[in-house]
C-alpha cells in the first residue's frame, strides 16, 4: 500500500562498512558520543601516566589536604583541579582510577556474559527441542526478576569483591544475550547457507559458530552496547549500596557513596565529579547504542 | 474462562513452589544451614538445642518440608538484629515501599504516556526531538546518582523539600500511608520522582514506538479514508491498539519498581523493605533475607498473573481464545 | 455506447503523482486522465507497479510522503480535489467518495468491534444518537448480504472469514451512500467463489444506488464481467481506454493485447500459456518514449518519443505509434 516496489533499494552502491559508517555518522550525537567515549577509555587506560597523583599510594597522600575545594593548590605543587576527599586524595585522579574499575568491570562482565549468553542462545536455536525449551525456561525465569534483585542475592551469598561483582553481573546479563541470539538464530537457521553448511556435513560446532554466529551479530552488537552501559550503572549502584567493589579498588559508585555524607555540609565535589564521570560514560554508550540500533535494524529505518 | 484462570493460577503456584525450593537450597547449600536460623553469636549449647529443636539434624528433604510448613504458618524465623519474626518485619515495611512504587509509576505514566503519544504523532517537532534526547539521559542515569543530585539541589541548595525520611502517616484501611498527608507528600515527592525517572523514560519510548508502529498500518489508512478526523483516528483507533502492550508493560514494571525501590530507599533513608534488605545483607541477618525473597517471589508471581489476566481481557483476539 | 453523455461524477485530467527520494524520481502516476459517470463501473487495469493503486489514493488525497500529487486535476462533480484543504477533502472522504482496500484482514482494526468501527465511520460525517448510528450500520450490513447483522456487529474482525470482512469493508464504504466508490483490488485476496459472489453483489449495489465505481485490479477477467468502461495502465500512464466491449474485442495497444492473451481461459487446452516477454519496468528514472517498447514486438525507433493520445470513434483511445489493427 506504499510507494511502488521499484522504490526499494534507492541508495547508491558502496561497501557495507562504508555504508555502515555513513549511516552511523548521520547522527552528530552518535559521533560525538563515540568520540567522548574513546577519550574516556583512553584516559582510563593511561591513568598512571596522566594523573598528577596515584590516589591509592598512601605515600602520596597528605591528610592535611583533605576536603579541599576544587582549584586549591597542593603541597606538592600541582593543583587539585577537582578538590580532595577526606583522605586528601585528588578527586581528578581518584575519578580516573575509578573509571578504570568501572569500565573494567562493566565491559568485562558484558563480554563474558555475551559469550556465555550468545553461546547458549545459539545452541538453543540450533538444536531446538528439549535443549531449547530448557534453556529458554531458564532465560524466562531469570528475566522475570529485576536485575538488581538477582545481583543483590548473589552478592549476599558470595560476598563482596571485584570478581564477585563480575560474577553477579554476568549472571544478570547473560539472559538478554541468550534471548536475542536465539531469536536471530531461529530466523537465520532457515536460510540457505545453513542448509548448505549442513549438507556439506560440517561438524555442528563449526556450522553454529563459524556460519550462524557472524550473521546473528548485528542485533547482538546493539544489545552488547546497552549491556555495557547497564553493567556499569548496576555495578555503580551495587557499590554505592556497599555491596560491590571493596574500598581498596573503588569504582565510581563507591567514590560517590563515599562523598554522599559530605553533601549535606556543602562539600559537593567529592560526590559530584565521579558522578559526572559516570553519567557521561553511560550516556555516551547509550547514545552510540541507540544509533547502532537504528543503523543495524532494518525495520527501524524510517 | 474460569478454566483458563484456574490453569494460570496453578502455573503460578508451581512457580512459587519451584522458587521456594531454589531459595531453600541456595541458602542451605551456600551457608551453613544452622546459621540460617541461629544468630552467629550463639554459644554451643544454644546451638545444639536449636538444631535439635528445629530438626536441622534431619535429612535435607525433611528440613525442606519443615521449611514449607513454617512458611504456611508465616514463620520464617526471627531476625538476628531485631529479634522479631522476620515476616512481620518485612510486612511492616511493605506499605512504605508500596506507596513509593505506586507513586513513582503514577508519575511515570501520567507524564510518559502523553509525551510519548506526542513524540510518536509528531516525531519531527522540536519538542519531540528534545523529549527523545532527554529520555536517553533519563534511562542512562543511575537512580542513586539522580537521588543524590535531587537532594543536593532541592534540599541543600534550595531548601524546598526535606532531605530524607518518610513524612507523617495516616491510617487508611488499617494500614499507615503517608500518601494522604501533606507532610507525607512533601517527603514522598523526591523519592518518587527519583524512582520514576527510569520508568518514565521507558514508558515514553515505549509509547512512542507503539504509536510509530501503529500509524502506518492499513487500518489507520482505512480509517482516514472514511473521513475520520485526525483526532478521532488517534483516540479511537490508535489508542486502543497501543494500550494493550503499554498496560502490560506497566503492570510488569510494578514488580521491578518495587525491587528498584531498594536504591531510592537507601539514598532517601525511606523506611521500606528495600532499606531493610540492604541492612540485612550487610549484617547477614539471614531470616530476613529469606523472608524478603519469598515475599518478593509471591508478589511477582501474583503481579504476573494479574497482568496476564488483564492482557487477556484487553486483547479481544486472545480473550476469545481463552474463552475457548 | 460512449462513456457518458451526462457530466461525469468523477474525472481525472492529467493527474500526476511523483515520489521523490535520494535515488531519483518515480513517476508513479504520469498524466493520467479518465472519467466515470453515475451508475457506471470503470475498471482500472494494470500489473503491480503500474501505478493503479497510487491513482486510487491520489483521488482521495491519501498519498503519503515521499509521494505527492504534482500536477493535474481530479474533478468531483466539477470541483477540483487537488490542492483542496485537508478538512474539506476529509468531508468528502467516506461520505461522497469512499474507498475499499485490498486486504480486509489489515484494513479493519483488530481490537475494535465491528459496530464500534462502523459507528465511528457514521459519526465522522453525521450527528445522531449511537442507537441510530448502529441501526444504520445494521441496515448497511444487511444491504451487502451479511446473514445475521446483529451478531456480526458485536463481533471482532478476526472472527470472520476474508469474504465477510470484505463485505464489512464494503458496507462501511456504503454507510453514507457515496457517489463514488474506489475499490483497490478488493477481491484479490479472496477465494474465487467468494470473489464471484462479491462482484455480483457490488454490481447490483452500483446499479440500484447509482454509485459510480472505479474498480482497480490486475485481473482482466474481473473487468470483463463487471466493468462498463476500462482504462489500461502501464508504467504510470494510461495506454488504452474505452468501453469494455470495444477494448477487449479490438484492443489497439499491444500491451492490452498481451494482457488479454495471457488470461488462461482464452487458451485452448494443452497450449502453452502466452505471456508478455520481459519484466515490469523500473519506474525510477524511466527513459523517455513509450515505456512498453522494450517488451513490444512492434516497437521501432519512432517509439523513443512519447506516443500521443489517439482517439477513435466510440470513445476508444490509446497511446501507441503502432496500434494493433482495429477491425
Amino acid at each position: 500500500m506504499n510507494a511502488p516496489e521499484s522504490l526499494a533499494a534507492l541508495a547508491p552502491d558502496e561497501s557495507s562498512i562504508g555504508r555502515f559508517w555513513r549511516e552511523f555518522a548521520s547522527s552528530r550525537f552518535a559521533v560525538g558520543g563515540l568520540a567522548v567515549f574513546c577519550i574516556i577509555v583512553l584516559a582510563a587506560l593511561f591513568a598512571p601516566w596522566i594523573t598528577p597523583q596515584n590516589p591509592y599510594d598512601l605515600m602520596q597522600l597528605d591528610i592535611v589536604d583533605g576536603r579541599l575545594p576544587p582549584g586549591s593548590a597542593s603541597a606538592a605543587g600541582y593543583t587539585y583541579w577537582l578538590g580532595t576527599d577526606e583522605q586528601g586524595r585528588d578527586m581528578l585522579s581518584a575519578m580516573i582510577y575509578g573509571l578504570r574499575i568501572s569500565l573494567g568491570v562493566g565491559i568485562g562482565s558484558a563480554i563474558v556474559a555475551g559469550i556465555v549468553g550468545t553461546g547458549l542462545g545459539l545452541i538453543a536455536a540450533y538444536f531446538g527441542g528439549r535443549t531449547d525449551a530448557a534453556i529458554m525456561r531458564l532465560v524466562d525465569l531469570q528475566l522475570s526478576f529485576p536485575s538488581i534483585l538477582v545481583a543483590l542475592m548473589i552478592l549476599a551469598a558470595v560476598g563482596k569483591g571485584v570478581m564477585n561483582v563480575v560474577l553477579a553481573l554476568v549472571i544478570v546479563e547473560w539472559a538478554y544475550y541468550a534471548r536475542t541470539a536465539r531469536g536471530t538464530a531461529l530466523v537465520e537457521r532457515r536460510r540457505e547457507y545453513i542448509e548448505a553448511a549442513e549438507s556439506l556435513a560440517l561438524p555442528k560446532w563449526r556450522t553454529v559458530f563459524l556460519h550462524l554466529l557472524p550473521n546473528c551479530l548485528p542485533p547482538l552488537i546493539v544489545i552488547a552496547s546497552f549491556q555495557v552501559a547497564r553493567a556499569i550503572a548496576l555495578e555503580a549502584t551495587l557499590s554505592f549500596l556497599g555491596l560491590g567493589v571493596p574500598v581498596t579498588e573503588p569504582s565510581l559508585g563507591l567514590l560517590i557513596a563515599n562523598g554522599f555524607q559530605y553533601m549535606l555540609s556543602g562539600k559537593y565535589w567529592i560526590s559530584l565529579y565521579p558522578g559526572i564521570a559516570l553519567l557521561v560514560t553511560i550516556v555516551c554508550i547509550n547514545i552510540v547504542g541507540d544509533q547502532l540500533r537504528d543503523v543495524l535494524n532494518p525495520r527501524a529505518r524510517k | 474462562m474460569s478454566h483458563w484462570i484456574f490453569r494460570r493460577a496453578l502455573q503460578a503456584l508451581s512457580v512459587i513452589v519451584a522458587m521456594s525450593v531454589i531459595v531453600f537450597v541456595a541458602v542451605s547449600v551456600i551457608g551453613n544451614p544452622v546459621d540460617l536460623l541461629i544468630s552467629p553469636s550463639a554459644d554451643l549449647a544454644e546451638r545444639t538445642r536449636v538444631v535439635a529443636g528445629l530438626g536441622l539434624d534431619q535429612p535435607l528433604w525433611r528440613q525442606y518440608f519443615n521449611f514449607l510448613r513454617g512458611i504456611t504458618e508465616g514463620n520464617f524465623g526471627r531476625s538476628f538484629v531485631y529479634n522479631e519474626p522476620s515476616l512481620k518485619l518485612i510486612l511492616q515495611r511493605f506499605p512504605a515501599t508500596f506507596e513509593l512504587a505506586v507513586a513513582a509509576l503514577l508519575i511515570a505514566v501520567v507524564i510518559g504516556i502523553p509525551l510519548g503519544l506526542y513524540a510518536g504523532l509528531r516525531p519531527e517537532a522540536k519538542v519531540s526531538r528534545i523529549v527523545m534526547a532527554t529520555s536517553i539521559v533519563g534511562f542512562s542515569l543511575p537512580t542513586f546518582w539522580v537521588g543524590i543530585m535531587l537532594i543536593m539541589i532541592f534540599s541543600v541548595q534550595l531548601g524546598w523539600l526535606p532531605t530524607t525520611g518518610r513524612g507523617a502517616t495516616v491510617a487508611v484501611l488499617g494500614v499507615e500511608w503517608s500518601f494522604f498527608t501533606a507532610d507525607g507528600l512533601r517527603h514522598l515527592l523526591m523519592p518518587a520522582l527519583n524512582l520514576a525517572l527510569f520508568k518514565l523514560s521507558l514508558v515514553l519510548r515505549l509509547t512512542r514506538a507503539a504509536v510509530q508502529e501503529t500509524l502506518p498500518m492499513d487500518f489507520i489508512k482505512f480509517a482516514r479514508a472514511q473521513g475520520l478526523s485526525p483526532a478521532r483516528v488517534v483516540w479511537v483507533h490508535v489508542l486502543k491498539n497501543i494500550m494493550i502492550p503499554i498496560v502490560t508493560v506497566i503492570g510488569l514494571e510494578l514488580g521491578s519498581t518495587i525491587a528498584f525501590a531498594v536504591v531510592t530507599e537507601s539514598v532517601f533513608a525511606w523506611p521500606g523493605m528495600g532499606k531493610l534488605i540492604i541492612d540485612s545483607i550487610n549484617t547477614l541477618d539471614r531470616p530476613v533475607i529469606v523472608a524478603y525473597l519469598m515475599v518478593i517471589v509471591v508478589l511477582f508471581t501474583a503481579i504476573n498473573l494479574i497482568v496476564d489476566l488483564l492482557y487477556t481481557l484487553l486483547d479481544p483476539r486472545v480473550r476469545l481464545e481463552a474463552q475457548g | 455506447m460512449s462513456a457518458s453523455t451526462t457530466m461525469p461524477v468523477l474525472e481525472a485530467r492529467g493527474l500526476s503523482t511523483h515520489f521523490v527520494s535520494r535515488g531519483g524520481v518515480v513517476k508513479a502516476v504520469d498524466e493520467v486522465s479518465f472519467s466515470v459517470a453515475r451508475g457506471r463501473v470503470l475498471g482500472l487495469v494494470g500489473e503491480s507497479g503500474s501505478g493503479k493503486s497510487v491513482t486510487g489514493f491520489s483521488i482521495l488525497g491519501l498519498v503519503d510522503p515521499p509521494g505527492r500529487i504534482v500536477g493535474g486535476e481530479v474533478l468531483f462533480q466539477g470541483r477540483n480535489l487537488v490542492g483542496l484543504a485537508e478538512h474539506e477533502i476529509r468531508h468528502l472522504r467516506g461520505n461522497r467518495i469512499a474507498m475499499v482496500f485490498q486486504d480486509p484482514m489489515m484494513t479493519l482494526n483488530p481490537v475494535l468491534r465491528i459496530d464500534t468501527q462502523m459507528v465511528q465511520a457514521v459519526f465522522a460525517h453525521q450527528r445522531m444518537s449511537r442507537a441510530d448510528a448502529r441501526g444504520r450500520a445494521r441496515e448497511t450490513l444487511a444491504m451487502v448480504g451479511m446473514p445475521s447483522p446483529d451478531e456480526q456487529l458485536e463481533a471482532y474482525p478476526h472472527q470472520f472469514s476474508g469474504g465477510m470482512r470484505q463485505r464489512v469493508a464494503i458496507a462501511i464504504a456504503m454507510l453514507h451512500r457515496p457517489d463514488v466508490i474506489v475499490a483497490d483490488e478488493p477481491t484479490t485476496a479472496l477465494d474465487v467463489t467468494i470473489q464471484a459472489q462479491i462482484l455480483a453483489e457490488v454490481q447490483k449495489l452500483a446499479r440500484e444506488q447509482g454509485t459510480a465505481m472505479i474498480w482497480i485490479t490486475h485481473d482482466l477477467s474481473v473487468i470483463a464481467g463487471l466493468a462498463d468502461d476500462v482504462a489500461v495502465m502501464y508504467a504510470g500512464r494510461i495506454v488504452e481506454s474505452g468501453t469494455v466491449d470495444e477494448v477487449l474485442d479490438s484492443p489497439a495497444h499491444p500491451y492490452t493485447r498481451g494482457l488479454i492473451d495471457s488470461v488462461p481461459s482464452s487458451n485452448s487446452c494443452g497450449e502453452r500459456l502466452r505471456q508478455i516477454r520481459g519484466m515490469t519496468p523500473n519506474l525510477r528514472n524511466l527513459a523517455p518514449g513509450c515505456a512498453f517498447r522494450f517488451r513490444c514486438d512492434r516497437a521501432d525507433d519512432a517509439c523513443t518519443r512519447d506516443p500521443p493520445r489517439v482517439e477513435r470513434p466510440l470513445g476508444h483511445a490509446f497511446r501507441c505509434f503502432h496500434p494493433m489493427t482495429v477491425s
